[in-house]
């Protein structure tokens, strides 16, 4: 079950706004770290700006008994640390939300609260401890053991020195004083039901879900050029490139990128790139070359709004068309779009075995919001061995391309075995050899083109949540997964179901029926033209009677799906 | 002429009857050959053009990319199968023009690699437009009144950015040209030979005949380790230098700065795969309960 983040004592949602730069992911990996060690469910994610320093960003905590993994905008309790913030945040305010904020001259008795932020990060040592302080002060609020949080700090800030973890202690003393000090005086109240079951569960976010899945997938080697959001993936495996055998490189720019992830490939590695939508733009002529060639080739395509620079460091589901349509010519790939962090991490794995498999590109499309969402997951599958590559022994025979019934012709690596092997981005012949030769040009199509069938066929199936029976669909794919379906689970409606699409590209068949015998489709889509939406339309001859469409760059939340199904299924069904 | 492992059959040749491309082919056959290279440890990566169809017209592995995207492709083959000698070659819009940031980034990312330029100053393939390394003055049919843009010299550039070997050749001279080749090939690190090469299509002004008289060797007594001096005779412009400019002392290349190739090196499809490791990595993430909530 999951949590429902309507109506009081189920769980608790906090919000934490303030400049860049003022450490508010301290204070979301302390408060995190601490009621997880109680038992609770956490689900944090992020909105911000795209600047270094100032500006206003904010970072939501969902505390649960029950497992919790979704944006909302329900908000009990939110703490200033920048007055500024209030303006953004006005939406996500409702009228029983407590503010918590230095000097915000607020009226006695209202639910703005004053607290002397800056007066106690004097006390404790300088502004630098405003963070472990507003963990002290919401900690006392909720009326948590002093030696818990001290022992969250001591394990956030091993390896520092002594004064620093000292330092922090004490300014969370002077923080949880304050937050008792208001909890007993009934000023502010936080109902949080007894801890869940959430012992020893993984967590983690979309960021390290992915190159997790990487690694699980034998990925070995990674190039890519910094852009947000996807920059995380290329951190992360260039902090644990040596311990793996991994191979990391930050090319000069994203053509570059991709064309050494090809290189690698072809010189018998498994390659990644990492980048977002502007980048993809860059890597389109490469993505071809991967078709022409058939050398395999994996892309994590980081979603955030365009078009252009758009909102950098915000989120969007824009880049459908672009991923399936991206780069000249006619061939195969596969697009998948996880929906949650254990298909961001199977699925990551899964992109090395296809693309290995049939040799075609193979595009992850996740977003800002999955990659900066964190939550708890109860285990990633270990795999149990990497397959070897799917590579032959060349004989000094050896044609690349050699014509067959599956399309796929048997790679070899340069280098392994007697044969030579030849790769070319003009029409070619079995040898790889340029042909102008237009009978073979088209059994060379005809080839590349075959894959698709066996790829469609191994398809990862959409997923059906809710009643077998249900007449109303709501239909998502990505990332909007689990919002959807806790939007759903709260209607508490028999005839509702949720389906999901973590292929996008070739789409699972075993859906069509369903969804064309659906009474009533309706659409759930991050951007503004329902471009799934339509190529759904346009495969399976359906329509929508209703579109949920978002693209300001924020994240649906459940209240707002569950809002726009209110809307759209009374009067066509509720009866 | 006689015969080389590199050697293929052919039946038709893209290139027009007296292209500077056939003798860098031969002189590469033979600095292949020279170097005591069998063909399934070599692999020729190249881009789009007509010295770019080089690759099918001798026997190796080969990787025919994208317009100037063969030095990113060649740099990846090279990391991650370190037995393979691997030459990037192409011609001057290829490798200057368009893969112009990449030559940049090559060089400073000095991967074990050769990198062959057939330079003829002039575009080919798309019929006669100036390349990067036209002079001023060249007159094309979209440069009608002459080119007006500075050419540019690969050589101080490459310079410039400490490039590991720097050499120039011209195709008139197959056997100078093979053995400067060869120098590059067992150069460790990443080494630039640009050869002049006429292209008797499309460029009345570089002939044979003007690289002929406008050519001279770099004398023996040239010190190959000393980069001012190579900068200098580089810049030189009246006449044209030929001849391996610079050659620095070794330097690690890029696959070693990897971290992934300490002690012996397999290529990465050779590697076994450390479950217990991805293992320990993912319960770093699990949470620890507190002994007494």
């Amino acid at each position: 079950m999951i949590d429902s983040p309507h109506g009081k004592g189920k769980g608790l949602a906090l919000v934490l706004a303030g400049e860049a730069g003022q450490g508010v992911q301290v204070v979301e990996a302390l408060l995190s770290e601490a009621f997880r060690g109680l038992g609770y469910y956490v689900f944090s994610g992020q909105e911000f700006m795209s600047r270094i320093r100032g500006g206003s960003n904010s970072t939501l905590i969902r505390v649960s008994p029950r497992p919790v993994r979704a944006w909302s905008d329900r908000t009990d309790l939110c703490i200033l640390f920048d007055n500024k913030a209030i303006t953004r945040l006005q939406q996500r305010l409702q009228p029983e939300t407590f503010v918590l904020g230095d000097n915000l001259q607020a009226p006695e008795g209202s639910r703005f609260i004053d607290i002397p932020l800056a007066e106690m990060a004097q006390e404790a040592g300088g502004s630098l401890y405003v963070n472990t302080i507003a963990a002290g002060v919401l900690w006392g609020i909720y009326n948590g053991r002093e030696e818990t949080l001290a022992d969250v700090i001591r394990r956030f800030f091993s390896g520092k020195k002594p004064a620093t973890i000292d330092g922090n202690l004490a300014a969370a003393g002077i923080g949880l004083k304050l937050g008792r000090k208001l909890s007993h005086s009934g000023k502010v109240s936080l109902a949080l039901p007894p801890p869940g079951d959430n012992r020893g569960n993984l967590h983690l976010n979309g960021t390290e879900a992915v190159s997790l899945g990487a690694i699980a997938g034998g990925c070995n080697f990674v190039s890519a050029y910094p852009m947000s959001p996807s920059t995380g993936v290329l951190t992360f495996l260039a902090r644990h490139g040596r311990d793996f055998g991994i191979i990391v490189e930050q090319a000069e720019d994203e053509i570059s990128a991709a064309n050494m992830v090809l290189g690698a490939w072809y010189g018998g590695a498994r390659g990644m790139t990492t980048t977002s939508g502007g980048g993809f733009d860059l890597m389109t002529e490469a993505v071809s070359l991967s078709g022409m060639t058939e050398t395999p080739m994996v892309v994590h395509l980081a979603q955030r709004p365009g078009p252009a620079t758009g909102l950098p460091t915000r989120t969007e589901q824009g880049d459908f068309n672009l991923a399936l349509y991206g780069g000249h010519g006619e061939y195969p790939r596969v697009l998948l779009a996880p929906g949650n962090l254990e298909q961001a991490y199977a699925l990551t794995a899964e992109s090395f075995r296809l693309a290995d498999a049939f040799q075609v590109p193979v595009i992850l499309l996740t977003d800002q919001y999955l990659l900066d969402s964190h939550y708890d997951v109860v285990d990633l599958p270990l795999p149990r061995a990497i397959p070897p590559l799917a590579v032959v022994e060349t004989s000094r025979q050896y044609a690349r391309y050699a014509l067959n019934e599956s399309g796929i012709s048997p790679r070899g690596v340069p280098g392994w075995g007697e044969g030579l092997v030849g790769a070319d981005s003009d029409e070619h012949d079995a040898k790889g050899h340029i042909t102008e030769d237009l009978d073979l040009r088209v059994r060379m199509v005809d080839k590349r083109l075959r894959k698709l069938v066996l790829l469609a066929e191994k398809a990862f199936s959409a997923e059906w949540i809710g009643p077998e029976q249900a007449s109303n669909v709501l239909v998502c794919w990505g990332s909007t997964l689990e919002i959807a379906r806790e939007a759903v689970a709260g209607l508490a409606r028999e005839d509702v179901a949720v389906l999901h699409f973590r292929q996008v590209f070739p789409l699972p068949e075993g859906a069509r029926e369903r969804l064309q015998k659906a009474e009533c489709r309706i659409l759930l889509e991050g951007n503004a033209t329902g471009q799934f939406g339509a190529f759904l339309g346009q495969r399976w001859g359906i329509d929508w009677h209703h579109r949920l469409l978002k693209y300001n760059g924020l994240m649906f939340s459940v209240e707002e799906v569950r809002a726009g199904l209110d809307k759209a299924l009374p009067e066509r069904v509720r009866k | 002429m006689s015969g080389n492992s590199f050697d293929m059959d052919l039946e038709d040749i893209a290139w027009c009857p007296g292209c500077g491309n056939f003798a860098i082919l031969q002189a590469l056959k033979q600095a292949l050959a020279d170097a005591g290279l069998a063909p399934r440890e070599v692999v020729l990566v190249s881009g789009i053009g007509q010295a770019a169809k080089l690759p099918h017209y001798l026997a190796a592995n080969f990787f025919n990319g994208l317009h100037g995207r063969a030095l990113p492709v060649a740099t990846a083959i090279r990391a991650v199968h370190p037995g393979l000698t691997v030459i990037a070659e192409s011609g001057d819009g290829d490798m200057y023009g368009e893969g112009g940031n990449h030559f940049l980034h090559a060089v400073r990312r000095n991967p074990n690699i050769t990198n062959i330029v057939h330079n003829n100053m002039v575009y080919g393939l798309t019929k006669g437009q100036a390349s990067p390394t036209s002079g001023r003055g060249f007159e094309t049919p979209v440069q009608v009144h002459g080119v007006v843009n500075n050419p540019l010299n690969p050589l101080t550039l490459a310079l410039a950015l400490n490039a590991s070997f720097v050499a120039r050749a011209f195709a008139g001279d197959i056997p100078e040209t093979a053995a400067i080749i060869r120098k590059a090939i067992q150069h460790k690190g990443y080494a630039l030979v640009d050869i002049f090469q006429p292209c008797v299509t499309f460029n009345r002004v570089n002939t044979f005949r003007w690289f002929k008289e406008k050519t001279y060797y770099l004398d023996d007594g040239h010190d190959v380790k000393n980069r001012d001096l190579a900068l200098r005779r580089a810049a030189e412009e009246d006449r044209l230098p030929l001849g391996v400019f610079y050659a620095a002392e070794s330097r690690s290349a890029f696959a070693e700065s990897t971290g992934v190739f300490e002690g012996d090196a397999p290529p990465l499809f050779r590697r076994p795969f450390d479950v217990a490791r991805l293992q320990a990595l993912i319960e770093s993430y699990r949470g620890k309960p507190f002994a007494d909530p």
